[in-house]
Parts: C-alpha cells; sequence; structure tokens
C-alpha cells in the first residue's frame, strides 16, 4: 500500500493535465515557491500545478518529512550505538524526496541511489526494511515489487540506465506509468547518466531524471563536477529541464508534476536539478569538518526544509499544538519501530551466502556449499564454526 | 536437417525466440536495417518491427544498463556487442549489476539477459577484434558463460541462454561463423543437451583434449591427425565455461589419464588453469602426467600477421599431447 494514494488525499494526481501548458524549459533561474521565511511566492507557470494541494496535504507533507528526518536520526543514533554499520544521512534533504516521491503513481517505479530513504518511506518502505543492507543483514532492503522502488544503488548513476530501461519497457507495453531515477550532482560526472540522457532522448523514454543536487560529493564540491548548473546540461542531449530550490517542498512537487505529466503523455524524459545541501557527513564514516567551512553550513541551516514549511503553515494558520502534537506522536511511533524492527531482526543463516546467486542450480557452488556444509558440521555447531571463522 | 552455416543458425534460433516469447527483444548496434556486422541478426528487425530488435546508440554500458532495466519491466533482453573487444565499457554494468541483482534482492529480481560476444580471431582484424576475454566472466559469480562449436549447437543453445532465468553471455567464435553443418530446427531445446553440459566429441582412450568455440573444430581435426599415428584422443567441447561440466572432464580422465586444454586466451588466469587445477583435486591418483595447456599467449592480441603464432594450430595441440603422453616434444629436456 502506498502512503499518498491511501490516506493522504491523492495528492498523486492534480495539475492541470496537459503537458502543453508547460513550456520545455531548460534550466534557467531557481525556482522557488515558498521563501526560507516561509513566504509563500506565486509562480506562473508552477501554481496550475498545486492547485488541489489542500491545507490537510500540505500538513501530511509537513509530517513526512519531520518522520524522514526523525527516522534520519535515529538510524544514526543506531549506527554509533553498534546496531547499524553505516549509514548515509539524508538530512536536510527532506524536501527534494518527499515532494517528488509524493507526485507518483503506485504504478510508477523508482530507481533509487543509497541516501534516498525518505523516497523509500513514501513508497511504504517499513522503517527496519531501510536498515537491513546497513545492519549487514542482506545486501538490499526490500523486495523492489512489492513497492515499486528498486534497490537502493551504491554504484553511483548506474540506476539512471536502469530507470531508462525500465522506461523503454513501458513505452513498448504501451502503459502510462513512469520510471524516476534519482540520483546525486556527483553522479552527472559518470559515464552512465550521460549514457542514460542520451538513450532517454533518442527513445524520448517516459523517465524523470531528479538530481538532487547537495553540493558535495563526499568531499569534492560541485564545481568540481561541472562549470555550469546541473540542469543546463540537459539541453545538451534535448531534454528540458528545471532548476528548483530542493528546500522547497512545493517548488519540488510542482516541478515533478510537470515532468511525469510530460512523460504519461509521450512528452518523454525530464530533467530536474534539485538545489540542496547535505547537512550531514556523507555518511556516518565520514568527517565533513576536514574539507568544508561551518559558515557554509550555517548559510544552508538558514535555508532548512522543515523550518520553512513550519512558518508556512504558521502564516496559514495551519501549525496548531494538535497538529505538532500528532506529527510527534507519528514521528516517535515510526523511530520506536526502526529501533525495536532493528534490533529484533533475524540473524541470517551461514549457508544463506549461497542463496540467489543463482536462480537455477549450479554445479560449482553446490559443491562449494556442500564442502562448507560439511566444514561447518565437523564442528558440531554451524552456527558457532562461523562465528569463530569470522572473528579470526 | 537442413545445412546452414554457423551465423545463420544463430538467426535461426533467435528468430524462434522472438516467435516464442513476446518479452525477448534484440539490442545493439547496428543489429537493425544492417543485420549486425557479421549479419547474425539478419531480416529480423524488418520481420519483428524496430520494437523487438533494437538499433542502439553507441553506448556498450548504456545498452547494458537499460537492458538491466527492460528485465526489471519483465523483458529477456538479448544484447549484441559488437566486437569482443568492446565490452569493455559494459563489463562495470555486467558484474555489478547483471551478476549480482538476483542475489542482491535475494531472487526477487531475475536477470534473464543473454550477451552475445562475437569472440576469438583468426580473422585478420585490427586490434580489439580479435579478443578472447571469456575469463573475465567466468570468474564473476552470478553469470553463466557458453560457446558453441557447431551450428547445431548455435542454433540450440542460444534458444536455451535465452530462456534461462540467469544472466548468460554467450560467445560466438567468429572464425566459424560462415563454416556449414546440418541443424534439425525441429530440435526441443528443452529436450537437447543441457546448456551446462559438455560433449564428447570424439571418443579416445591415449589423452583427454579439452577444447571449446573456435578450437574444437582444431581439437577435432587434431585427433584426426593423431589417429594416423595411432594415438588416440578423447575430445571434450566444454560448451559451458561456467560452470564447467567437471564430471564429464573428469570421466574422461579417469580413463585416459592425461589432460591437454586449450584455447585462444593468454594462459596466465585462463580457463585452462582452473581445469586443470579442479581435475587434479578431482583425480590426481588418475593423473599419468601433469595436465598442460596450449594457450594463446599473454600478450596483447597481436597485428594480423602474426595471429597465427598466437592462436593455438593443430601442430601445437599435438606437441602439447607429445607432452602429456611423454612422447618427444618442442620442450624435452625442459624442466619444468
Amino acid at each position: 500500500m502506498f502512503t499518498d494514494d491511501a490516506g493522504k488525499g491523492g495528492i498523486a494526481a492534480g495539475g492541470p493535465g496537459n503537458s502543453e501548458n508547460s513550456a520545455r524549459r531548460t534550466g534557467g533561474d531557481l525556482v522557488q515557491l515558498i521563501t526560507p521565511a516561509g513566504e509563500r511566492i506565486s509562480h506562473p507557470e508552477f501554481d496550475p500545478w498545486l492547485q488541489d494541494v489542500s491545507d490537510e496535504q500540505l500538513c501530511s507533507l509537513y509530517e513526512d518529512m519531520v518522520v524522514i528526518r526523525r527516522i534520519d536520526a535515529e538510524a544514526t543514533a543506531l549506527q554509533r550505538q553498534g546496531e547499524l554499520a553505516l549509514w548515509p544521512p539524508l538530512l536536510g534533504q527532506e524536501a527534494a524526496q518527499i515532494g517528488s516521491a509524493r507526485t507518483l503513481r503506485e504504478d510508477d517505479f523508482v530507481f533509487p541511489s543509497y541516501r534516498d530513504n525518505g523516497v523509500a518511506y513514501c513508497r511504504g518502505v517499513k522503517p527496519e526494511d531501510l536498515v537491513r543492507a546497513w545492519r549487514g543483514n542482506a545486501s538490499a532492503g526490500w523486495n523492489p515489487f512489492t513497492v515499486n522502488v528498486a534497490t537502493q544503488q551504491i554504484i553511483i548513476g548506474s540506476q539512471s540506465l536502469h530507470a531508462t530501461g525500465y522506461a523503454m519497457g513501458i513505452q513498448n507495453d504501451g502503459a502510462d506509468c513512469v520510471a524516476v531515477a534519482y540520483f546525486g550532482d556527483g553522479a552527472t560526472s559518470e559515464g552512465d547518466v550521460n549514457e542514460a540522457m542520451v538513450f532517454a532522448a533518442s527513445f524520448q523514454a517516459p523517465v524523470v531524471f531528479i538530481c538532487q543536487n547537495n553540493h558535495w560529493a563526499i568531499s569534492e564540491p560541485v564545481r568540481l563536477q561541472s562549470h555550469i548548473h546541473l540542469a543546463d546540461r540537459a539541453s545538451g542531449f534535448g531534454i528540458p529541464s528545471m532548476r528548483v530550490d530542493g528546500n522547497d517542498v512545493l517548488a519540488v512537487m510542482a516541478a515533478t508534476r510537470i515532468a511525469l505529466d510530460r512523460a504519461r503523455h509521450g512528452g518523454g524524459p525530464t530533467f530536474i536539478e534539485a538545489v540542496t545541501y547535505r547537512m550531514g557527513p556523507h555518511t556516518t564514516a565520514d568527517d565533513p569538518t576536514r574539507y568544508r567551512d561551518a559558515n557554509e553550513l550555517e548559510d544552508w541551516a538558514a535555508k532548512d526544509p522543515i523550518s520553512r514549511m513550519k512558518s508556512l503553515l504558521d502564516r496559514k494558520g495551519l501549525l496548531t499544538a494538535d497538529l505538532e502534537a500528532a506529527v510527534a506522536a507519528k514521528a516517535d511511533a515510526v523511530a520506536k519501530e526502526l529501533r525495536a524492527g532493528t534490533i529484533n531482526m533475524p540473524e541470517p543463516q551461514p549457508l544463506d551466502i549461497f542463496k540467489h546467486v543463482y536462480s537455477t542450480p549450479n554445479s560449482w557452488l553446490d559443491r562449494q556449499q556442500d564442502h562448507y556444509s560439511r566444514y561447518l558440521a565437523s564442528f558440531g555447531d554451524p552456527a558457532e564454526a562461523a562465528s569463530e571463522e569470522g572473528a579470526r | 536437417m537442413t545445412q546452414m552455416t554457423f551465423a545463420r543458425a544463430i538467426n535461426s534460433g533467435l528468430r524462434k525466440s522472438l516467435e516464442n516469447d513476446p518479452k525477448v527483444i534484440l539490442m545493439g548496434e547496428d543489429i537493425g536495417a544492417l543485420g549486425g556486422v557479421f549479419r547474425v541478426t539478419d531480416g529480423l528487425q524488418k520481420d519483428f518491427g524496430k520494437h523487438r530488435v533494437v538499433d542502439t546508440p553507441l553506448a556498450e554500458s548504456g545498452i547494458m544498463g537499460t537492458a538491466v532495466g527492460l528485465a526489471y519491466r519483465g523483458y529477456r533482453p538479448v544484447v549484441e556487442i559488437q566486437f569482443d573487444g568492446f565490452i569493455y565499457p559494459a563489463f562495470d554494468q555486467i558484474v555489478s549489476q547483471v551478476a549480482k541483482t538476483h542475489y542482491r534482492t535475494q531472487g526477487a529480481v531475475k536477470m534473464p539477459i543473454t550477451v552475445r560476444v562475437p569472440f576469438g580471431g583468426g580473422i585478420g582484424s585490427p586490434e580489439h577484434h580479435s579478443e578472447s576475454p571469456e575469463a573475465y566472466f567466468t570468474h564473476t559469480s552470478g553469470l553463466r558463460v557458453v560457446s558453441p562449436s557447431s551450428p547445431q549447437d548455435a542454433y540450440t543453445m542460444i534458444q536455451q541462454a535465452i530462456s534461462c532465468d540467469d544472466p548468460v553471455l554467450y560467445f560466438e567464435p567468429k572464425r566459424r561463423y560462415h563454416d556449414k553443418g546440418d541443424v534439425d530446427e525441429t530440435l526441443d531445446p528443452g529436450s537437447a543437451l543441457p546448456l551446462e553440459k559438455a560433449r564428447v566429441i570424439t571418443d579416445g582412450r591415449d589423452v583427454t583434449l579439452v577444447a571449446y568455440g573456435p578450437l574444437v573444430k582444431t581439437a577435432r581435426d587434431a585427433a584426426i591427425a593423431a589417429a594416423d599415428e595411432g594415438i588416440s584422443i578423447e575430445v571434450i567441447d566444454l560448451r559451458s565455461l561456467a560452470p564447467v561440466d567437471y564430471a564429464a572432464v573428469e570421466a574422461s580422465v579417469r580413463k585416459t589419464g592425461r589432460l591437454v586444454i586449450t584455447h585462444e586466451a593468454g594462459q596466465s588466469g585462463g580457463l585452462g588453469a582452473e581445469v586443470a587445477a579442479s581435475i587434479t583435486e578431482r583425480c590426481f591418483y588418475y593423473l599419468e602426467a601433469a595436465p598442460v595447456r596450449v594457450t594463446g599467449f599473454d600478450v596483447p592480441y597481436p597485428y594480423s600477421k602474426l595471429e597465427m603464432h598466437h592462436l593455438p594450430s593443430l601442430d601445437r595441440i599435438l606437441d602439447g599431447v607429445d607432452r602429456a603422453l611423454g612422447r618427444p616434444n618442442s620442450l624435452s629436456g625442459l624442466e619444468g
């Protein structure tokens, strides 16, 4: 079940429903609909795509952003407490992920990177599944087909091609769903992302490229990846693009709707650059104080996506004590579920190592599994033997 | 039975697969109107349409990565890599995605992708057009690697590869594309010899000679020549390079006590080393002599006027057979 379609008022629908209403923009000025102070700015091109967003939906967008930030904090704490081996925080990127993911239809298919936990959460991935791979209990957290989200990609930019291929399949099927690739600013330097844009443009595949420009690829600043705005690269491929404030949930939402609508109606791919900032480290193993200025962090803290949404709600008289209490309670409950799910996660068994390498029997691997079973059995207790081996 | 070339037999097998399964989709460079640089896909785009036989942009990683996405969507992509030496840009997608997605997703996402690669030398080509990169892929878990050696196997094995739920690298011996042979197009791939099984090509008593792909013909010719000298060679066509059908090789070596392996790829870290080690482990006490490898050298594929020195020839194979038999050979008197 998808959270957006189910309980949150069908944000996936909406918009003028006519891709012709939107010019095929290429890059251009940064689109912002909510200022850092929470003021709603009107925009003739983007506003029509938000007319159906009700007060209730604004509150639920706020809730999702708060909840995913809480999941992020809880997972970081779990890592510090030794319950996770590693965690890639999304702190600061909540609007870019929630704003885009909440616009998707159930039959759209997402190809995310390892940092896109907010996207996965919106699609119905369970909290403990978000950390399963980071605990070392599996290589990935979930079955892609139950939530229409591929497993989170670690090879930078690789998934952009998978999304494009999936979109070519959609085209062949005559369906009107869309494939969505999420990647970061660093990925735009990878050959795969550039090849994905070539294929998407040539076949006019129904794919949306959502680039979260969080300004840092581990220690490398975005200026090392590109001399021009990332959105401006798309025009070289003949792909329309938009450059939006990625800390503004409504701007991201409108841009994604424009792109999805174009893809559904045969208009081909779109590239969205959501300009945001990675407030935390690359992962819990990283130390950003070695490479970036504290002032920069302060500047971006003032543009925080959740505080500006909170200010917007306040200006609209929606930020009631009841809402705040309900959102806090939800965040607490999800964090609790994440912690319990993590700690109680069943341990994998030694011979699971051989499972699913192939879907058909394989004589090489079957022999190795047989030999390792015998080895483990020679200790009496296989689990004990394996843990002793691992400790050496 | 129909007489046809090796290339035509693959074409016929591809046609069968396209007819039998609407999810089969061919992708590659120049495979449409041109029919591929070797004409293996000749006429298929005309008959099945541009959406089933897709000419792609010139980007091998792009082809492989979009094939992964199509597999996610339920398709069975058959990718043509134009030449062996052009596969490397796709290496990351093959190794990190095609090979590992089934494992990563605990069996939820299958990658039934077939990668067709014309490989090997002997056609007088410039650099990058004659390589034998199979060991990179046999070393990669999650992949199956096969190489047919006859038109009949080419016809059957391409269909078996396409219907296999695991990714298969299908190495086509390009210097045999124009060789003709009988093909039974009524043979059901499901009841034919399974994809992972080796085949004994000629029975013999004195030495086991293991070959695959382009060198199976050379090995068979060597066996015929040796028979004139009273030496009985058992030739095994591996067909499957990952996994190797060790049971078949072992059964033969238990009988002959001697093993020669030949391939065009360089020797170090090659498939011959793996076969020699595995057979030594499995039936050491049946071996009368150390296994012998007759392979290409550890050099970049040489310029074409020298390639016949690089490629194992009938005489070099027989020299290796002599060594395995303890008869006078080019290395007689050398230790180690």
